[in-house]
């Protein structure tokens, strides 16, 4: 454990190298997948590294948990030029692709982009003086947790569903090398990004996140797969764009180049911060696919399902909201934060409407990461100390259930062929581990007392003594109800017990099932040592910013693990009625039963007995709230843009 | 009849509650239910049973043999009790009272999932509607909590109880909504949409179909218990006066029957619509004007 006699410089030498282990050590083993010809080589090297990167993880943080902020200066002038260098070269990468596939929006995006890019690093860098460019700080580091433990688990998944993927599509050509280069790329621009205290150097891991996600979405090469992943890059360079215009807004506003440092230009108050901070969260609701920008994240569900886990759990759409949980102390207090976080509140609302009407178990999973990515970013936009507290909360356990569902939805898929939630009826009898599994996941995002269930409580207490916080309460009491609907209809149909017998779930891979029970595990882990992580991560970090914090209630904490205790204790209960009760066929309205799942129907046929969920589509259909999201949230949108205007002239 | 929070903060009292409540709840809320036939037997012209019939009825279940369609239906009966009587004891130990409310839902998940375990279409059925009633009362209910924190300035039904303040006067609009959405919880024509204590039931005993004998009785008994539970919430809107908080609940009840006897049952887009809007207006008015004079009158 940590001494604290310890001379610090030697200290601070040693976290900024795993600091910066974490960044390049995935680069590195992305370099040797592009190269790494046989299957048993990619696995053994994509296995060392998450190892690797999951212990570099834990060690940073028994070393720096207690550390509060600390930055350091690296050499930033040549990296600058370096980076600069690679985004040019991607820029016109993107350019040459848009132009093959002949999209026009993309290509005058990125051209926009590029001409930006070079005004800014052509006339304005000069003055800036290099500031002190590494730094971690709690959020940081729980950030690094979910990238570097989740993250490197899905890559391990990966492994094995890849090869049942290629198996199952034959027609799709084999680019694994790319594709597993591309995941560890990513993780490596996901540390970047969030140990990065130079906005120059976020900018550019921000766009390498975008590029991964292109490529990761379009792996299929499909025409469906290219335009959507071409639809993720244009709305993702649309936010580059408004992240750019901040870095040229803060280089003309002060040539000493003092408030490219993350942590002055969040502390330099509202004349200042509020542009740049506007401007990035709008790239952060691009990234966080927040309506009118959630079609991106529903059309890459077009690329294999490790794609997803890690774009909905542990990279990408948690970099937006990052970056605006970081603003969030600029935007309290602000119309411009209220406007933002209407647009995160009308997307959670809207979102958990959508998933209602949705079959497809993806899209469900889709639509519920959009509506709590709205409800962080409501959280960060209002921005009091404990509504930071339950944003953070929230990233936390979102990512865990979330890539856990992901992953579970994968394996069913690959063993049932389908990813319906109808076609999952029975589950429970024919893939009893992976039914339980799923069960504990969709349980982790609604039910009391596992995590999002805290959060949602929390954000209800926070929102009381909020500003305007009455609209949100409002919007969480009708939306919370409204994910309670859908979870637990698919829930239903897991557990029911159907015709389908055949136990489908021996031939997933020992890997697979250790990812999942590893993933099964932290859900249930995480609801009970959460207050741990509170006290010791997020109470400080907030307490850094704010002056004060959130204490978490003795008695209640008490009682949530109580709760979870008994839930624990409760499946045990079967074992006392494994014998003792008689089993006979459900009622059919005294239709004779011929199997205890079928009928005997008139005419003498005999019939299957099917059941469907109940969907709403006349209240919750798809388009008809995307329309109306889309329109509120765009005027939203228009509205703090003209503040922002405002402001500025 | 069931002690309700005195001044606490002390934890012993507060476990003594809780326990009482465990205790006796399901005799007060079987009483209530006794009472409740007798009432509406005589609004339709009946003689009606004995004020005891519920106990018999119950203890008859008891007796019969565990009829399943699946044996993990036993589990989920008896989480939902489990559950429910936790849930109520949080309430009665003066506990949170959101969490009170997730520990509620959390129970009655556990009766939806029961049902669908059977596969039946009448369960099915039921299983789904009981999940459409659930979205529909969740709101105001979450707005009743949030009224009361607004009021009291605490989340802590102790607090709440005990904070001598009329709570009913600040928030007449969030009482009437509670009362609405309190007919959907009770069971109560017109929202009995998944299932109903009267006969007449057009997907049979909804939810519940396949339950029967002893995992029925303990349905029953779960219901007692939330009977106690969302009574006393009505007896926190009076708490300033527990006398009047008892008239409150006795008429309240009354109200509950009557409604139940003269409307009848409707579909369950009405009912989704009419419960979001009467959380919509009611509830969001009722707040926002505390909300405003909040602002306006201690800034």
């Amino acid at each position: 454990m940590i001494d604290f006699h310890l001379n610090y410089g030697g200290q601070f030498v040693q976290i900024s190298q795993l600091l910066l282990f974490l960044i390049l050590f995935p680069v590195v083993t992305a370099l040797f997948m592009l190269f790494a010809r046989r299957g048993s080589e990619r696995c053994w090297i994509v296995r060392i590294s998450a190892i690797a990167i999951g212990g570099a993880v834990i060690v940073l943080l028994l070393s720096a948990f207690d550390k509060g902020f600390v930055s350091y200066q690296i050499g930033s002038e040549q990296i600058g030029q370096l980076m600069f260098v690679i985004e040019m070269l991607l820029a016109v990468y993107i350019l040459y692709l848009g132009v093959k596939h002949r999209k026009s929006f993309t290509i005058a995006l990125i051209l926009v982009q590029a001409a930006l890019l070079l005004v800014f690093e052509g006339g304005l860098i000069s003055g800036i003086h290099p500031v002190n460019s590494l730094f971690v700080d709690q959020f940081s580091l729980i950030m690094a947790i979910i990238i570097g433990i989740i993250g490197s688990l899905i890559c391990v998944y990966a492994l094995g569903y890849m090869d049942t993927y290629h198996h199952h599509h034959a027609e799709i050509k084999d680019r694994r090398r790319l594709f597993f280069s591309v995941l560890f790329l990513f993780l490596a621009a996901m540390f970047g990004l969030v140990f990065s205290n130079n906005l120059v150097w976020i900018f550019f891991f921000w766009e390498i996140t975008t590029i991964c996600s292109f490529l990761l979405i379009g792996y299929s090469q499909t025409p469906e797969a290219t335009n959507n992943a071409f639809l993720a890059l244009s709305m993702n360079l649309l936010g580059g764009v408004a992240f750019l215009g901040a870095m040229i807004y803060l280089a003309v506003m002060d040539p000493s180049g003092k408030l490219f440092a993350l942590d002055s230009l969040i502390h330099s108050g509202y004349g200042v911060a509020i542009v740049p901070a506007v401007l990035i969260s709008f790239a952060g609701i691009t990234k966080a696919a927040l309506m009118p920008f959630s079609s991106w994240l529903l059309g890459a569900m077009v690329a294999p399902t490790p794609v997803s886990a890690l774009l909905h759990s542990s990279t990408m759409v948690k970099a937006g909201v990052y970056m605006i949980v970081r603003f969030a102390p600029v935007l309290s207090g602000t119309t411009e934060g209220l406007i933002i976080a209407l647009v995160g509140g009308v997307t959670f609302l809207l979102a958990s409407g959508m998933a209602i009407s949705q079959d497809n178990a993806k899209r469900v999973l889709a639509y519920s990461t959009i509506a709590n990515l709205g409800l962080i970013v409501a959280c960060a936009g209002i921005g009091t100390f404990n509504l930071m507290w339950v944003a953070i909360l929230l990233i936390l356990f979102h990512a865990i259930a979330k890539s856990l569902m992901f992953l579970c939805v994968g394996t069913v898929e690959h063993r049932i062929g389908s990813r319906n939630i109808e076609d999952m009826a029975g589950l429970i009898v024919r893939m009893p581990k992976i039914a339980v599994m799923m069960f504990i996941g969709i349980a982790g995002m609604f039910l009391a007392p596992f995590g999002m269930v805290i959060s949602k409580w929390a954000a209800i207490e926070a929102f009381v003594n909020a500003p305007f916080g009455l609209i949100f309460i409002a919007i969480l009491a009708f939306g919370g109800s409204l994910t309670v609907f859908f979870w637990s209809k698919w829930m239903g149909k897991i557990i029911s017990v159907t015709h389908l017998r055949e136990v489908v779930e021996n031939s997933v891979v020992k890997e697979k099932w250790a990812v999942l029970y590893i993933l099964t595990g932290l859900v249930i882990v995480v609801a009970l040592i959460f207050p741990l992580i509170s006290s010791v991560l997020i109470e400080p970090f907030v307490m850094n910013i704010y002056g004060m914090t959130t204490r978490l209630s003795q008695a209640n904490l008490t009682i949530m693990i109580m709760m979870l205790g008994l839930l624990m204790i409760m499946p045990f209960s079967m074992l006392f009625y494994r014998t003792g009760s008689r089993q006979v066929p459900p009622y059919m309205g005294g239709r004779p039963m011929v199997s205890d799942t079928k009928f005997s129907g008139s005419m003498g046929v005999t019939r299957q007995i099917t059941l469907s969920n109940y969907y709403l589509e006349n209240y919750f259909g798809e388009e008809r709230l995307f329309m109306t999201g889309v329109t509120l949230c765009w005027g939203l949108l228009l509205l703090a843009g003209i503040l922002l205007a405002g402001v500025i002239l | 009849m069931i002690s309700l929070p005195v001044p606490v903060i002390d934890p012993a009292i507060s476990v003594v509650n809780a326990i009482i409540y465990l205790l006796l709840a399901p005799f007060v809320g079987g009483l209530i239910a006794g009472i409740d036939r007798r009432v509406t037997a005589r609004m339709q012209g009946r003689v009606g049973p004995p004020i005891l019939q519920p106990f018999y009825d119950v203890g008859k279940l008891f007796e019969k043999e565990n009829i399943v369609v699946t044996t993990t239906q036993n589990f989920y009966v008896l989480s939902y009790l489990v559950f429910m009587g936790a849930a109520g004891m949080l309430f009665f130990a003066g506990g949170d009272m959101l969490l009170v409310i997730f520990a509620f839902t959390l129970s009655h998940i556990f009766l939806v999932l029961g049902a669908y375990a059977s596969f039946s279409p009448y369960s099915h059925v039921g299983a789904e509607r009981e999940l459409i009633q659930i979205i529909a009362y969740e709101p105001m209910i979450i707005l009743t909590a949030v009224g009361m924190y607004m009021v009291t300035q605490s989340f802590f039904v102790s607090a709440i109880a005990n904070s001598g303040i009329p709570i009913i006067l600040y928030l007449p609009g969030v009482f009437i909504g509670y009362l609405i959405v309190l007919t959907i919880k009770l069971r109560k024509s017109p929202f009995d949409l998944s299932t109903s204590h009267h006969a007449h039931q057009e997907i049979v005993k909804g939810v519940t179909t396949d339950f029967s004998g002893p995992n029925l009785a303990k349905i029953e008994i779960a219901h007692w218990y939330e009977y106690v539970f969302l009574l006393g919430v009505v007896y926190l809107f009076f708490g300033f006066n527990p006398l009047i908080a008892l008239a409150a609940i006795v008429v309240a009840y009354f109200l509950e029957i009557l409604i139940d006897n003269t409307i009848s049952r409707v579909k369950w887009q009405l009912t989704l619509r009419s419960a979001w809007l009467v959380a919509g207006t009611l509830g969001i008015v009722n707040l926002g004007v505390l909300f405003y004079l909040k602002g306006v009158l201690a800034p």
